[in-house]
């Protein structure tokens, strides 16, 4: 029985990876999904046969509850709140992996309960991952939310802090494993991860997140692997292993379109607006910027035969995704082509825009990458940028003392004329003055998104 | 567990690592918070351990412990899964243009 359990474990990994790859194309990753879920459906019934379950009552009740709170949460969450949901269930996979690891520790039935030295390194290491992951992912929720200050949180001496935290976990950890049932360690442990957890995701600010989110889908996948370590399953290690490296190349990608390293997202506080109070404000007084009526803007439009459209997070916040296919769609009535450029970072979670835009019924053909994006720019007649900021400046291009400086950006500026949408000249997350709003070819449609956007619509309309 | 165990179970951690490379970076940006998603159901695999905490019957902590791990793990796999599909079947190509343009 328990070699016909193992082999349904190497089924479900299997449908696993095939449902994965199905996600290399819109058209299969409906399908490879369900292939996923069903793969996930045949491991947990093979489970139950496992000789070692002889009471049903929990497991009847923990499904049912689990079960009904995550189709709440699936059914009800809006797209726009996508990242703080994906944040949220990241936190439940490590809180999941930390408690199976810690009932193998404290259970006379566990494999860490007969004081075994490796069961006991794998339990330390599971624990720990898991509860970084549980209170990191809550953290980040909060952030997103705004339960919690979106800004970096930054006190003194707070590297120090954490590296001794670190050490302070790493001794716990060994007297843990050392001294068997040894409750005052795992409880150490288990605090001091969790703290740990908490204060390395606060110094991070609000448009990093993208990052945070992808490498605690990370630690989720690794913090499930540690766990079949614990048990010995191969499933686990095989799933958990496949999460932990789409979490890792997630946050390479988000880096790489940031021109940041890893460490200089979690450790360099960016965005703790200390910057931007000091740099560019007394530079904005000698340079104009140029405003323009929705009428105005609603004409360049009408008449424009490629408009290349920029959604940012503003995009988000102003829940605008409806308006701006319906402004494309009286734009392509009129004849004109309307193409969308994504970011790598554009939002609060890799791939968030093409999401929304596509909650909002835009094809996803018409979803280009930065780099497909870029050499149209140039013959596009306008740019219409839509809360979007750090990502379209061009002083990432040609300020060498910009903190953008080497950022891979979208050409908006190489646009016959670029529309930008913004509440006003407040400045992005990075705290830097953009260039772009200060270009002749540049007009400010100042307002709420989607206001604007209703205004342009019935102006295009009415062209 | 024997030193010799630990080995093979992390020679299977390695080489499915290398599958995950391999797969993931052929995901296309466009779909990249699905990806996210749903690899985050897969997280939930964790179920499988906590079915088995949970269903042992032999201490009250264990069955505690084992309950919250099977609610929280069932939140991860159910919760993901669906949000997963709610978010592919918003994704549809052009109707009938059949623009050639259209994103590899």
């Amino acid at each position: 029985m328990s070699a016909l359990i193992e082999l349904t474990y190497l089924v479900a990994a299997v449908l696993f990876i095939v449902g994965l790859k199905r996600l290399a194309s819109p058209a299969t990753a409906r399908a490879g999904n369900t292939l996923a879920a069903l793969g996930m459906l045949l491991a947990i019934v093979a489970t139950l046969f496992d000789r070692q379950i002889i009471t049903f009552e929990w497991i009847i009740a923990g499904v049912i509850v689990g079960s009904l709170i995550g189709v709440i949460l699936a059914r009800t969450v809006k797209m726009t709140a996508m990242p703080q949901m994906v944040g949220l269930l990241n936190g439940f996979g490590g809180g999941a992996s930390a408690f199976v690891a810690s009932a193998e520790l404290l259970t006379p039935g566990g494999v860490g309960a007969n004081g075994d030295l490796y069961a006991g390194i794998t339990i330390a290491l599971s624990i720990l991952v898991g509860a970084v992951t549980f209170t990191g992912s809550l953290v980040a929720f909060g952030k997103l939310q705004e339960i919690v200050t979106g800004r970096a949180v930054t006190y003194p001496l707070q590297k120090t802090l954490n590296a001794l935290l670190l050490l302070a976990i790493i001794a716990s950890g060994v007297w843990m494993v050392v001294v068997p049932h040894n409750m005052p360690a795992f409880i150490l442990l288990l605090v001091l991860s969790s703290l740990l957890g908490i204060l390395s995701v606060l110094p991070i600010g609000g448009a990093d997140m993208p990052v945070v989110i992808a490498l605690l889908n990370s630690y989720s996948g690794i913090a499930a692997a540690l766990t079949g370590f614990v048990i010995s399953n191969h499933g686990l290690i095989i799933s958990g292993a496949l999460v932990g490296a789409s979490g890792i190349i997630l946050s390479e990608i988000m880096c790489r379109a940031m021109n940041r390293s890893l460490a200089n997202v979690l450790f360099g506080a960016f965005g703790s607006g200390a910057e931007g109070a000091a740099g560019p404000a007394g530079a904005v007084g000698d340079k104009t910027v140029r405003s323009v009526t929705a009428e105005d803007a609603a004409m360049m439009m009408a008449y424009a035969r490629l408009v290349i459209i920029v959604p940012g997070y503003g995009l988000a916040v102003a829940q605008a995704q409806h308006e701006v296919r319906e402004l494309a769609n009286e734009i392509e009535k009129r004849g004109g082509e309307v193409k969308y450029a994504i970011h790598p970072v554009a939002g609060r979670m890799p791939g968030h825009m093409n999401v929304l835009l596509a909650e909002a019924n835009v094809p996803y053909d018409k979803l280009y990458d930065m780099d497909q994006i870029n050499p149209e720019f140039e013959r596009a007649d306008v740019a219409l940028v839509i809360g979007a900021n750090d990502v379209v400046n061009p002083a990432a291009r040609n300020d060498p003392s910009s903190p953008l400086y080497g950022m891979p950006i979208l050409d908006v500026d190489h646009a016959h004329h670029a529309i930008v949408m913004k509440r006003s000249m407040r400045p992005g997350f990075a705290g830097v003055d953009n260039q772009l709003f200060y270009e002749p070819k540049t007009s400010m449609l100042f307002g709420d998104a989607k206001d604007s956007l209703k205004k342009l619509i019935t102006e295009v309309k009415s062209a | 567990m024997t030193m010799e165990a630990l080995v093979v179970l992390l020679v299977i951690f390695v080489l499915a690592m290398f599958i995950g490379f391999e797969v993931i970076t052929k995901v296309p940006p466009t779909l990249h918070t699905p990806l996210m998603s749903g690899s985050n159901a897969i997280s939930g695999i964790t179920i499988i351990g906590a079915l088995v905490v949970a269903g042992r019957g032999e201490s009250t902590l264990g069955a505690i412990l084992g309950f919250a791990a099977v609610v929280f793990a069932m939140i991860n796999v159910v919760g993901g899964f669906l949000v997963t599909d709610r978010m592919l079947q918003m994704f549809k190509r052009s109707p009938t243009e059949g623009s050639g343009a259209a994103g590899k």
